[in-house]
């Protein structure tokens, strides 16, 4: 993964070398990571993944291996006719990032905004999907 | 050069509402509205050269109007930012007009979701970071914002459902409302939930309509037939497209929208007879209160309670019922312009609000993506 992430993506040849942001991220997803850009020049934290930073329009993206510990941001429970709901959130990680997931091992009106949480890996469909799973403040799942 | 009072809103209408029956197309209703608001105006469809449309139904709308209703414009101008392009249109129309690129602008749209399927009819493609997730589009990006701004402001669901039955009091003033009927808080708490913490009677109605706006210049505008209603400001910003890509959920990009529109003006919140905002959920309508400068920042709740912005209220809000009680076909822009101008020029009956000489129309699209602001005014305004 330091390989890939010294290749970057900003430039033409690069993104030749490394492949498409969609499929880097993928990549690292199937190894059970999270990966997300950081900006070698304003240091910003970039998700979902592009070609360019869209804080300061440097092409000098670095790819980076989360450490997968976020903050529910914003929370909401989807309703269904047939089956119990289901959970849609946005959590905010530690590296300054947010994105949208799912919670799990809890009933979807459980999820609270705050809620201390940790990155997890589910296969769907055979595609790699990115999930949280609550811990307590001091990381125990 | 400032577009203040350079454009006129000189002739709207609506298409018939509601359940317009199976077999109509978007295009129909298009057409009546646009029939209408020429004969409101005292204009012919000839005198139109401008032409402006948006639309989920049509890939090239002003391809598809023009073609359908005979015109062959010289502007045309089909952005798409979701329900809030047809506020956008009259901001765009207004440039257009004042740099003699066109002189008559129709800006137009239809929908029949109701009676073809009754869902909204969206053409949103799913972010793929976003899809595994499936979040209900388009309610769950304003549930998500919703349940941020509750955590931060503590926001209560009985302070949304006091948009929802204020919106009702007015609707019951518009004969042309679709749900006329009592609602009250606990009937909105109560209904079935869609997207936490929103529950159906969050959400806007999902209708059939249309309607129709004509712009010329203000020098035209005065020997026309109904009493001109200036464009004395307008201002758009967007931020996201996708919710997980919004800066921060409790604050839209209304926040410069609404500023842009008022230096425009010259004018602020107080001095606003009415107040006409997109309130596609309930949460839209603390958040534009708030973002347009009403009250502060996460005061909203509280500001919209107690029968606040009911009729007889505080502050003048959507005296048509707005999209969650009179119509929203899918778009609603363009009917926050029509009771803009009537409220302007005193013909909104029941619910006319005494010496309106001043409205602020606000627009949003996508999931609170796109924010447009228009401040119409009277010739006592100009």
């Amino acid at each position: 993964l330091g390989e890939r992430g010294d290749e970057g993506v900003g430039v033409a040849e690069g993104v030749t070398a490394a492949g498409a942001p969609a499929e880097i991220y993928r990549s690292y997803l199937r190894e059970g990571k999270l990966g997300f850009q950081r900006c070698r020049g304003c240091r910003s934290a970039v998700f979902y993944p592009r070609v360019l930073c869209p804080v300061c329009g440097s092409v000098s993206l670095a790819w980076e291996e989360s450490g997968g510990r976020g903050t529910v941001y914003a929370t909401t429970a989807v309703y269904h006719r047939d089956h119990e709901p289901h959970n849609v959130v946005l959590v905010d990680l530690e590296e300054g990032f947010r994105m949208m997931s799912r919670i799990e091992d809890v009933p979807a009106e459980e999820v609270e905004v705050g809620m201390s949480v940790a990155f997890d890996v589910r296969e769907e469909d055979g595609e790699p999907v990115a999930v949280f799973v609550p811990v307590t403040e001091t990381g125990e799942r | 050069m400032s577009l203040r009072g350079g454009a006129a809103v000189v002739g709207v209408a609506e298409s018939d509402l509601g359940e317009v029956g199976g077999g109509f197309t978007p295009l129909d209703l298009i057409g009546q509205a646009t029939s209408r608001a020429l004969e409101d105006a005292g204009l012919e469809k000839e005198d139109v050269d401008g032409l402006f449309s948006a639309s989920a139904y049509y890939h090239m709308p002003t391809l598809s109007v023009g073609e359908y209703l005979g015109i062959r414009p010289r502007y045309s101008d089909a952005t798409n930012m979701g329900g809030s392009s047809f506020v956008s249109h009259l901001f765009h129309a207004a440039s257009a007009i004042e740099a003699g690129l066109c002189e008559v602008a129709l800006i137009a749209y239809g929908s029949t979701q109701r009676s073809a399927s009754g869902r909204l009819v969206s053409g949103s493609e799913a972010l793929p970071y976003e899809a595994p997730y499936e979040p209900r589009y388009p309610v769950s990006a304003y549930a998500l914002a919703a349940s941020r701004h509750m955590y931060e402001y503590g926001t209560t669901r009985e302070q949304l459902a006091e948009v929802a039955v204020a919106a009702r009091e007015w609707a019951k003033l518009n004969p042309k409302a679709f749900m006329r009927d009592d609602l009250s808080v606990e009937d909105v708490i109560g209904s079935r939930m869609v997207s936490s913490p929103l529950s159906v009677l969050d959400c806007c109605l999902v209708t059939d309509g249309g309607g129709a706006a004509l712009v010329t210049s203000a020098e035209r505008a005065r020997d026309l037939a109904r009493p001109p209603v200036y464009l004395l400001g307008a201002g758009e910003a967007h931020w996201h497209r996708n919710i997980s890509q919004m800066p921060d959920l409790t604050t839209s990009a209304a926040a410069e929208s609404g500023p842009r529109a008022y230096e425009m003006a010259g004018l602020g919140p107080s001095d606003m007879d009415v107040v006409v905002l997109y309130d596609a959920f309930t949460i839209n309508t603390v958040l534009f209160l708030e973002d347009l400068g009403f009250c502060e920042k996460g005061e909203g709740g509280p500001f919209v309670s107690g029968g606040r912005i009911s009729p007889g209220g505080k502050l003048v809000v959507n005296t048509n019922g707005g999209g969650l009680s009179y119509n929203h076909p899918g778009m609603y822009g363009l009917l926050l312009i029509v009771e803009a101008v009537r409220q302007l020029r005193g013909e909104c009956g029941e619910r006319q609000v005494a010496d309106a000489n001043t409205a602020l129309v606000h627009g949003n699209g996508g999931v609170l993506s796109s924010q447009v602001t228009a401040i119409l005014g009277s010739e006592e305004a100009l």
